[in-house]
């Protein structure tokens, strides 16, 4: 019953989302009042129906009926409770309604925050959502439904993925969907603006803080992934370049560009057209993101979640949305765009190549994931694209974005004299060049140029960033008050560049002095990397609640001293018959130990000597603890107060709004 | 003119639509290989171990064996790795072919992850790949004992797939 409740709802949710998407269009060309604001009460509705649909499933997961062909395949009776309410996103149909639940919680939030905007603008947007939710909901429901009966009932679920059977994914999907998903306001927000041909800084204002707050959950989406891969898949990896971490990596790449450029639309009122590219364009990376995931037309460590004939529908989908919003910039733009006075010479000159930088990384990235696809479609053979093409060129667009940050900071708007702007800076990059230098000798022990290179770029990141804080605050009589005057905008933008810089000194050090050993020890054997002394004690099977699992115990001392002790397990999940490496880490600020269970060398004998693998990975946190920062300050950048005054102060209907 | 500048985005999502309009149609997953009931095209490699001796189609015959292309480079490798140990533990034979790879990095890499292969053939250029049609590591062919292939699985070698397509083929084959 609860199963055809949560159906029912979703058929329910997708009337609405018509109403939502065609009422207030055709309100619009009318100029009838009333028939725009309904877009509002019927996202608010929509919401709620998908609520009550999510509610459903969850409680299917929690009862473990397994008559629900989704949670029979996905769950299990002995599969800890917690785990079975992530299962709910645990493979397709699933992630789907977690994909259309924060698609309708955004158009809610937009529905509640953005009242007060121009009765246009605020109705477009949500029809706009409202006309992708219906493609998501005819996507689950003619193709993916969740709530399907299976018949014959089976005794028991062929359980979750053992993969997802982590803390990390608990979280990961959800923040990950949310940032993707959030791109679609600032599409939506793209698409008003096209359709009003109203697109000024007003309009530039209120699609900050909504693209903020999708990035900063991308952010953190795209972090916990890493810190997942690195924990679970038991290779010490962070990043592989995969095509679905790729996937993630470009909307990423395209919404930090976003981000900026909305900086200059706002402040300058130029690169109206651009802007308006980057919302379409940073979406539809996100519709593209779901289509390499569920199509199967790339080949990944995610591949497990794929159907091509689903891919179908995605693409015809991607089509409508994406084709549609560019058609529509491509006939639209053109007229909105005033011919402003634009200098290289200023902080929207630098931040013009900012974008330049990050929109060739994005390209350069869907090149290097597509190549093999293009290749084998033209018939011309068969390639693959690793790590060391991504990475090389990744460095190389990089580098000088990171210099640009520091630049940025002191330069100022309209027009500047660049010399006289980077003077201040000259006691900087000496501190940068000197210390990023040393820091690999100092905390190392040894040289490197890859390492020096990168923390050069991390401290003039770090310092460049800092010192325009600093220079606010000194202008001000005292330090409180120095403090205050700093808009929470301007923190928030510096706590995310300090992040940059510290994920570069992370990444920097973490690639380039890790250390890897692949040892077989027997009980009471040790190895030792560096100062750094291995003992393993042997293992000890332990039964957990759906896994067996081969606990190792390894004790690590350094020079001599005990310093913890590392539990790597190797578990075998028996309803699925596959065995998972969980490493074992032992972390500070400065380095990473990490443990992973080989396998035993005589099979039968998990008592005698095992392959392991040691890892030495320094400041492999900071990588992590960049990407938290980047999260942290687009909280603040987004909760900044000039965005709510700026819907007060807009809160009248503009006459005239639509611009032929 | 001007506005022709603004028509390059829409075409360029067309360009990518057609692009994975075909990818779609060349799916690994959907599209059997042709040389499936065919002879398992003629190589012959240097093997892993003993260094010095290769490996030819000859001697995988007489009794059913899992050819497996894969590289210590290749992630869908490491996730289907576990269920070839369980295989080669149940007396499954599998021979590896190590395609597109270094032997000192698969050594590096089986000592790590553990060695499910009776054998090891180094495909250095990624010839013999080519020859079997190989559209990327991980895949997996079944071959009979009279050296036909019965079954190719694209990408990783799945629980599902060993027990529906792979399994009953080599019983059968016996």
């Amino acid at each position: 019953m609860i199963p055809e409740l949560g159906h029912f709802a979703l058929w329910l949710a997708l009337a609405v989302g018509l109403v939502q998407a065609i009422v207030p269009t055709v309100g619009y060309a009318r100029r009838n009042l009333r028939w725009m604001s309904i877009a509002g009460a019927a996202s608010q509705v929509q919401f709620l129906l998908v609520v009550v649909s999510y509610l459903c499933l969850s409680e299917a997961f929690r009862q473990n009926d397994f008559s629900v062909a989704y949670v029979a395949a996905n769950s299990h009776s002995a599969l800890p409770l917690i785990y079975r309410l992530s299962a709910v996103w645990g493979a397709h149909e699933g992630s789907l309604l977690l994909w259309l639940l924060m698609l309708s919680g955004w158009a809610f939030a937009v529905s509640i925050f953005n009242r007060r905007l121009p009765a246009d603008i605020s109705s477009l947007v949500l029809a706009a959502l409202g006309a992708v939710s219906v493609g998501f909901l005819l996507f689950m429901l003619l193709t993916s439904n969740p709530f399907d009966r299976a018949f014959p009932i089976p005794l028991e679920g062929r359980d979750l993925n053992p993969l997802l059977q982590d803390p990390g994914l608990i979280i990961h999907p959800p923040m990950l969907y949310m940032g993707y998903v959030g791109f679609s306001v600032a599409f939506a927000f793209a698409i008003a603006a096209l359709v009003t041909g109203r697109m000024d800084s007003a309009w530039a204002r209120w699609a900050r803080p909504w693209t903020t707050t999708a990035w900063l959950f991308l952010t953190m989406g795209i972090t916990l992934g890493s810190w997942w891969a690195y924990n679970e898949l038991g290779w010490g990896g962070w990043w592989f370049w995969d095509p679905v971490e790729n996937a993630s990596f470009m909307p990423w790449l395209v919404g930090t560009a976003l981000i900026h450029s909305l900086a200059v639309t706002e402040k300058r009122g130029l690169l109206q057209s651009w802007t308006l590219l980057l919302s379409i364009v940073a979406f539809s990376l996100s519709l593209l993101g779901t289509f390499l995931v569920r199509s199967g037309v790339l080949v990944s460590v995610h591949a497990f979640a794929t159907d091509p004939a689903r891919g179908v529908f995605i693409l015809a989908f991607l089509g409508v949305v994406v084709g549609g919003g560019l058609l529509l910039y491509a006939i639209r733009a053109p007229k909105l765009v005033r011919q402003g006075e634009m200098q290289l010479a200023s902080r929207e000159g630098l931040l013009l190549f900012n974008n330049v930088f990050l929109v060739v990384t994005a390209a350069m990235v869907l090149f290097g994931t597509l190549f093999p696809l293009l290749m084998d479609a033209l018939d011309l053979g068969k390639y693959s694209v690793g790590p060391p093409y991504f990475n090389r060129m990744f460095f190389l667009l990089m580098a000088p974005l990171a210099v640009l940050v520091g630049f940025a900071g002191v330069v100022s708007w309209k027009r500047a004299n660049l010399v006289e702007s980077f003077k201040p800076l000259r006691l900087l990059a000496l501190v940068a060049v000197v210390l990023g230098i040393a820091l690999p000798f100092v905390t190392q022990g040894q040289g490197s140029v890859a390492a020096s290179a990168g923390a050069v770029l991390a401290v003039w990141v770090l310092v460049t960033s800092v010192q325009e804080v600093w220079r606010r605050v000194r202008a001000k009589p005292s330090l409180a008050a120095g403090l205050r005057s700093v808009p929470r905008g301007a923190w928030g933008m510096t706590l995310a560049h300090i992040g940059l810089g510290v994920w570069t000194m992370g990444v920097a050090f973490a690639s380039t002095f890790n250390v890897e050993k692949d040892v077989r020890l027997g009980s009471g054997q040790s190895a030792d990397i560096g100062r750094y002394e291995f003992r393993f004690d042997g293992v000890t099977h332990v039964e957990g609640p759906n896994f067996k699992s081969d606990t190792g115990h390894v004790v690590v001392s350094y020079r001599g001293r005990e310093i913890a002790t590392l539990n790597p397990e190797k578990r075998l999940y028996p309803s699925q018959g596959s065995v998972m490496t969980e490493a074992a880490v032992d972390h500070n600020p400065l380095r990473d130990l990490y443990v992973a269970m080989g396998e035993p060398i005589d099979k039968n004998d998990a008592n005698g000597d095992w392959a392991l693998r040691l890892y030495y990975k320094p400041m492999m946190r900071l990588v992590w603890f960049g990407g938290v920062l980047m999260f942290f300050g687009g909280i603040l950048a987004a909760t900044d107060r000039r965005y709510r005054l700026a819907q007060r102060a807009s809160a009248s209907i503009p006459d005239g709004a639509a611009a032929a | 003119m001007r506005y022709v500048r603004y028509t390059v985005p829409v075409v360029i999502l067309l360009l990518l639509i057609f692009l994975f309009y075909r990818g779609l149609a060349l799916d690994p997953r959907e599209v059997p290989s042709p040389l499936v009931g065919k002879a398992a095209p003629a190589f012959e490699l240097p093997l892993l171990e003993p260094e010095g001796q290769s490996l030819t189609p000859k001697a995988l015959g007489g009794r059913p064996v899992l050819v497996n292309f894969f590289a210590s480079w290749c992630a869908g490798c490491q996730v289907e790795h576990p269920l070839l140990m369980e295989l080669s533990k149940q007396g499954v034979e599998i021979i590896g072919m190590d395609y597109k790879d270094e032997p000192a990095d698969v050594r590096r890499w089986l000592q790590r992850h553990g060695n499910p292969y009776r054998q090891v053939a180094i495909d250095r250029v990624g010839q013999a790949g080519l020859d079997w049609g190989v559209y990327g590591v991980p895949e997996t062919y079944v071959l009979g004992p009279d050296g036909t292939i019965l079954f190719k699985q694209i990408g990783p070698v799945t629980p599902q797939a060993w027990e529906r397509d792979i399994r009953p083929l080599l019983v059968g084959a016996r």
